[in-house]
């Protein structure tokens, strides 16, 4: 259908603990480029749009982006854009423009090498830098202050929560058996650090047939912010993640990839959803088997797409989430026909 | 899907200065967002989303500040953009905004960008080596500057050209209540005796640092009719590499690619007779005659000759940055949507002291990174294809 757009392609990195390459992603984005290109049969000259996501912050560095370029090659030079935010983000950019019918393919790519830098310290720089974040409060131990709120409601307990993380492969007693990282986290229940990269091609109703054999539609796409005052939110649930799967249309999801860097992230996000138990959540892992930062979004959508390029599933969701506390987050529903 | 038409129904900005220190980062983007608001009539339910841009977030030390001020920005509830393309960021906010209009996905959007960079040292954020990466050490008008001396020796422009633009700019930003630098005594001959900074570059062509936010407000045709707006005719962003060799610092070959789409677009063959008045981004004097040449105002290697005519000042064939422009006023994120805001102004009559008579057509230009990215509009005060 006219203006519609598809996930035509998924590239990813190893999702590792430490790379040797820049901070600016160059030497994780090659092969990827390169992966995706061969799978879609696109040169780099066909693709119309280019986005990425990324940080600054976590280079460690001004204008990491501009460096990453030279991932691409971008001569002769190329239509581009960047959003300091994870590359989902830079996905819906690209969604945007190929709707504007000014492009037929755009592809997407986001990279973290949080290796780099103490992450846990990186990332209490998002908070308000004139009240919270003097004080250094870092990424894990406010997950766990929001983990305890809901233990506190009954909305999850931690056997939950370490059975979210062994996802039927590890025993449960046994990682309870473990001490706390951030009480009421163990490392279990924490996303490990990553450094990684991934990469998306877009391509219009036109152009979607003739690149992949089954492309994933997306039927929608949303996000929403919520307020940085952390005590002004209720951290027990997502409202922003409602409102955005609500505008995006998620219905009859079969599975979903959901972004929750922590276990409790993942219950809470599934009750917010209203997924129930015949939905697959996370079957790549999650972003508790690798969180490349600014990527580990984008690569949900990938994740979620490859199941309808595969033909495992019919209707999924993919969920990207950025900020403290899942502040800002993203809800990408697609369908395979 | 056929592209929806897309305008600028309001526009606003902060009083520019080196230290904005009665207004936080918050205070200062709603400061330029009240008055884009109150400019286009709209109120917050009317807002759909929210896209922000700013350069790197080094330099006020805050990683990715747009979730802190998700609440300033009227954004709680409400999707959130976070754009940043190094020096054009402002430009490409523009841009982005318009294309979530004109791709039917929202009817009306709030473009912020802002800097404030009394909260840190833009000079040491750009200083940051990085592992494996040629140091430069020099900031951006040591950068810039070997440009210049190129671009004087190929073009075999007189050396007071540069000092030409300045006065001019200056002079501009008198007649700008905004401006962070009002001169309106400084002239060619004041300029060519100030300290040489990085050769040929001097103190008086150089751009200040500024704290400052710009806001404008897009919608679709459907809440634009009936109200004064700037209708969006074209928009363009293109990228090329930092460094490589045979790469074109002076006339980078993106720049040029750019022009040629927004002129395409915009359905401009003559761009010097058919374009009003010009806000380029010109942060070191001597970019004026450059981006002339780089955006095909005039041949190649004649671009001083219409700034040395006068034909750039206002009054002139084609006015560039009556607003005062980068020279007078660099909140370096918020630059290039100021240079797309001022465009808007023109062709809406509503630039006050600085507007040029009878503006239709205005171009908004911003760059940013060592010269390799570019983000341009065009904006009309009819509709696409009504002239």
């Amino acid at each position: 259908m006219a203006g519609e757009v598809a996930v035509v392609g998924f590239a990813q990195a190893p999702n590792v603990r430490r790379t040797h390459g820049t901070t600016n992603g160059v030497e994780m984005l090659v092969p990827v480029f390169a992966e995706l290109l061969a799978a879609t049969g696109l040169s780099k000259r066909d693709i119309g749009f280019w986005c990425s996501g990324s940080s600054d912050y976590l280079a460690g560095r001004a204008f990491s982006f501009i460096a990453a370029v030279d991932a691409i090659g971008a001569w002769p030079p190329i239509a581009e854009s960047h959003v300091e935010m994870d590359a989902a983000w830079a996905l819906y950019e690209a969604w945007v423009k190929i709707r504007t019918g000014e492009v037929d393919t755009a592809l997407v790519y986001g990279f973290g090498k949080s290796s780099a830098g103490d992450l846990r310290r990186v990332l209490a720089l998002q908070l308000d830098p004139y009240l919270v974040a003097p004080l250094w409060p870092d990424s894990v131990g406010v997950a766990g202050l929001q983990a305890r709120l809901g233990l506190a409601a009954g909305l999850w307990t931690q056997r939950q929560m370490a059975e979210v993380a062994a996802r039927g492969q590890r025993d449960v007693d046994e990682l309870l058996a473990r001490p706390y990282v951030a009480d009421p986290l163990r490392a279990h229940d924490c996303a490990p650090i990553t450094d990684g990269a991934a990469a998306v091609v877009l391509a219009s109703a036109e152009r979607a047939g003739e690149l992949c054999a089954r492309p994933a539609w997306i039927t929608g796409i949303e996000h929403r912010v919520e307020t940085p005052n952390l005590g002004a939110r209720d951290l027990t649930t997502s409202p922003s993640t409602v409102a955005a799967a609500e505008a995006a249309g998620a219905e009859g999801i079969e599975l979903a990839e959901l972004h929750a860097p922590f276990s409790h992230q993942e219950i809470l996000l599934r009750q917010a959803l209203g997924l129930g138990e015949r939905v697959r959540v996370n079957p790549s892992g999650g972003a508790l088997a690798g969180n490349p930062m600014f990527a580990a979004g984008l690569a949900r959508i990938g994740e979620a797409a490859s199941r309808i390029h595969s033909g495992a599933a019919g209707r999924v969701l993919a969920h990207a989430t950025s900020g403290p506390l899942l502040q800002q987050n993203l809800v990408c529903v697609m369908e395979g026909r | 899907m056929a592209k929806q038409l897309a305008a600028v129904i309001g526009t606003g900005q902060t009083h520019h200065t080196a230290k904005r220190q009665d207004v936080s980062m918050a205070g200062l983007c709603r400061e330029a967002i009240d008055r884009a608001m109150a400019d286009a009539g709209v109120d917050w339910p009317e807002i759909d989303a929210v896209v922000l841009g700013k350069a790197p977030d080094l330099f006020e030390g805050v990683m990715m500040p747009e979730l802190f001020l998700a609440d300033a920005l009227g954004a709680t509830g409400k999707p959130l953009l976070r754009v940043h393309t190094a020096g054009s960021v402002g430009g490409s906010t523009g841009n982005v905004a318009a294309s979530l209009v004109q791709s039917g996905v929202h009817r009306t959007v709030l473009a912020v960008a802002f800097e404030k960079q009394s909260e840190s040292n833009a000079m040491w954020a750009l200083s940051i080596l990085p592992p494996f990466s040629m140091p430069v050490g020099a900031g951006a008008g040591g950068y810039f500057a070997p440009h210049v001396r190129s671009y004087i020796r190929r073009s075999g422009a007189p050396e007071h050209i540069g000092a030409v633009v300045a006065a001019k700019d200056r002079r501009n930003g008198a007649r700008n209540p905004y401006a962070h630098l009002k001169q309106p005594d400084i002239t060619v001959e004041s300029v060519r005796s100030s300290p040489m900074l990085w050769d040929p570059i001097r103190y008086d062509e150089t751009c200040p640092s500024s704290d400052g936010a710009a806001a404008v407000v897009i919608a679709d045709e459907s809440v634009a009719s009936g109200r004064p707006a700037a209708w969006i005719h074209a928009t363009a962003m293109r990228t090329e590499p930092t460094t490589f060799a045979g790469r074109d610092q002076v006339n980078p070959q993106a720049g040029r690619d750019a022009a040629a789409a927004l002129w395409r677009e915009a359905g401009i063959t003559d761009p010097l007779s058919e374009v009003d008045v010009a806000e380029i981004y010109v942060p070191f004097s001597w970019f004026e005659p450059m981006w002339l040449e780089n955006l095909g105002f005039s041949e190649l290697g004649q671009g001083w000759k219409l700034t040395e005519a006068g034909e750039t000042a206002l009054g002139g064939r084609l006015p560039v940055n009556p607003s005062g422009g980068v020279l007078s006023s660099n909140p370096i994120g918020a630059s290039g949507l100021l240079r797309f805001a001022e465009a808007a102004m023109q062709v809406m009559g509503r630039a006050g002291e600085h507007q040029v008579d009878g503006a239709r057509i205005a171009l908004g230009h911003a760059y940013g990174g060592g010269s390799q990215y570019f983000s341009l509009w065009v904006v009309g005060a009819e509709r696409p294809g009504a002239r």
